[in-house]
């Protein structure tokens, strides 16, 4: 049967691992090999790897610290973080990613999903998007969530989905860093409208969270940052608490 | 001695591939020279990416001759294997004709890509050695194909298809034994073991 997964995301600036609280207030989270190298061990289903930085400052280059997180670990991962062109994910994929999680750049110019698409596969392509709820719509945003656009969730992610994306990221800025559980209601929606798998980020703070979230949130995936760098949460319990609940659990 | 050559033909990450070799401690070459991949002792032939564009690869490089023609043992990987088959709905692709079987996209009824850690079953070659039944390995794909004679393990997605196919020294796997823990290196153990 096929699992549900529990994806522990590194959130990188300038090399190290950050956390943040509603995509600001950074800080350190500990060295991103030694931690993706501890997830894989202790039954981490996949790693998501996010230059947080890389977008802003227009900084493409993870190569070397993608191929040492690599040559660490026996998972799948995935990156992302200022890829805007064929060449930028090539280069990741060149130094070990699996797939290239694509975000601003897709919504200034959406082709890029179609030119990754036919370069890489569909497989290869997540589709990363920062939502919050404003006036009932929720909003897609930009730049590490700092730029409000025109685009729809919904709209979005289906457009996504057409132009060849294989995974959703769905990362809600409402409840990101706030540990009071993931925006299942949205998350059921968007499952039920696209037939790719969604990774549902933002929230997690307890066991229950993820048990809600692959429930109510029909997630196939649940990602979270600081619930696992601090330890406040051991994956191998999780795994093993959702399986007595019935969700099915790589163990 | 082992000498592994990893078959390049622009498709595919070769580099996870590469390090899960170096975990086992086995050499690798990746290359797209015909002697060399000839004269190794293990073949694999790695692929991620669309059939029609990897094909094309192929042929331009002239591998679509040599790999029918190895010897030794040969491990497709993921769309490696779907290549191997005679055909693949993916882009109307002909394929090396390995194996008989054709490469059919998943119904609507599931989700698609086929993506995340999902089971092995029925498994019948001395691939899986030591692997027990149910194991998890690692699928990405939106093609599969159907259960066939060729058939040497199977998981559920939707329906029963093959994880696994052989036919004389070649072995094609649909998962992605280089990114599916301790299952996935036992595997690439047995098969260097052939």
């Amino acid at each position: 049967m096929l699992t549900k997964r529990i994806i522990p995301c590194l959130d990188i600036k300038d090399g190290k691992t950050v956390k943040g609280v509603k995509f600001q207030e950074l800080r350190a989270a500990g060295d991103p090999v030694e931690l993706a190298a501890r997830y894989a061990a202790t039954g981490a289903d996949e790693l998501v790897f996010l230059d947080i930085s890389a977008t802003e400052e227009k900084r493409k280059t993870l190569a070397s610290l993608v191929e040492r997180v690599a040559a660490a670990i026996n998972i799948p991962f995935t990156v992302g973080g200022g890829v805007s062109s064929v060449e930028d994910a090539y280069q990741l994929l060149k130094h070990g990613a699996d797939k290239v999680a694509i975000n601003s750049a897709a919504v200034r110019r959406p082709e890029l999903i179609n030119e990754l698409a036919s370069a890489f596969g569909n497989q290869c392509v997540v589709v990363a998007i920062d939502a919050r709820l404003l006036n009932d719509r929720w909003t897609v945003h930009l730049v590490g969530g700092k730029q409000p656009t025109s685009n729809e969730l919904l709209t979005w992610a289906k457009e996504a989905e057409q132009r060849g994306a294989g995974e959703l990221l769905f990362t809600s800025m409402d409840h990101d860093g706030t540990k009071n559980g993931f925006a299942n209601e949205a998350l059921a929606t968007l499952s039920e409208t696209v037939n790719v798998p969604i990774i549902a980020s933002g929230g997690a703070g307890t066991v229950s969270h993820f048990e809600k979230v692959f429930i109510e949130g029909k997630a196939d995936a649940a990602l979270a940052a600081s619930v696992f760098h601090f330890n406040e949460i051991d994956i191998q319990t999780l795994k093993t608490r959702l399986h007595t609940k019935g969700i099915p659990m790589r163990r | 001695m082992k000498k592994v050559a990893i078959i390049d033909y622009g498709a595919g990450n070769i580099k996870s591939l590469q390090f899960a070799l170096e975990r086992l401690d086995v050499a690798s070459v990746v290359s797209n020279n015909t002697s060399e991949i000839i004269n190794a002792t293990h073949v694999i032939f790695p692929g991620v990416g669309a059939a029609g564009k990897a094909m094309e690869q192929l042929r331009s490089s002239g591998l679509d001759i040599v790999i029918p023609k190895l010897k030794q043992p040969v491990l497709g990987i993921c769309l490696g294997m779907q290549l191997m088959c005679r055909f693949s709905e993916e882009n109307d692709t002909n394929g090396l004709g390995i194996f008989e079987e054709s490469v059919v996209r998943f119904p609507a009824l599931v989700k698609i890509p086929h993506m995340g850690w999902n089971q092995l079953t029925n498994m019948r070659s001395p691939l899986f050695s030591g692997i027990e039944e149910g194991a998890y390995i690692y699928m990405v794909h939106s093609y599969y194909v159907p259960q066939q004679l060729d058939t040497i393990a199977t998981t559920t997605y939707g329906a029963p298809y093959s994880a696994a196919l052989n036919k004389d020294n070649f072995y094609g796997v649909q998962f992605h034994p280089e990114k599916s823990g301790e299952v996935g290196a036992t595997l690439l153990q047995n098969f260097l073991a052939l």
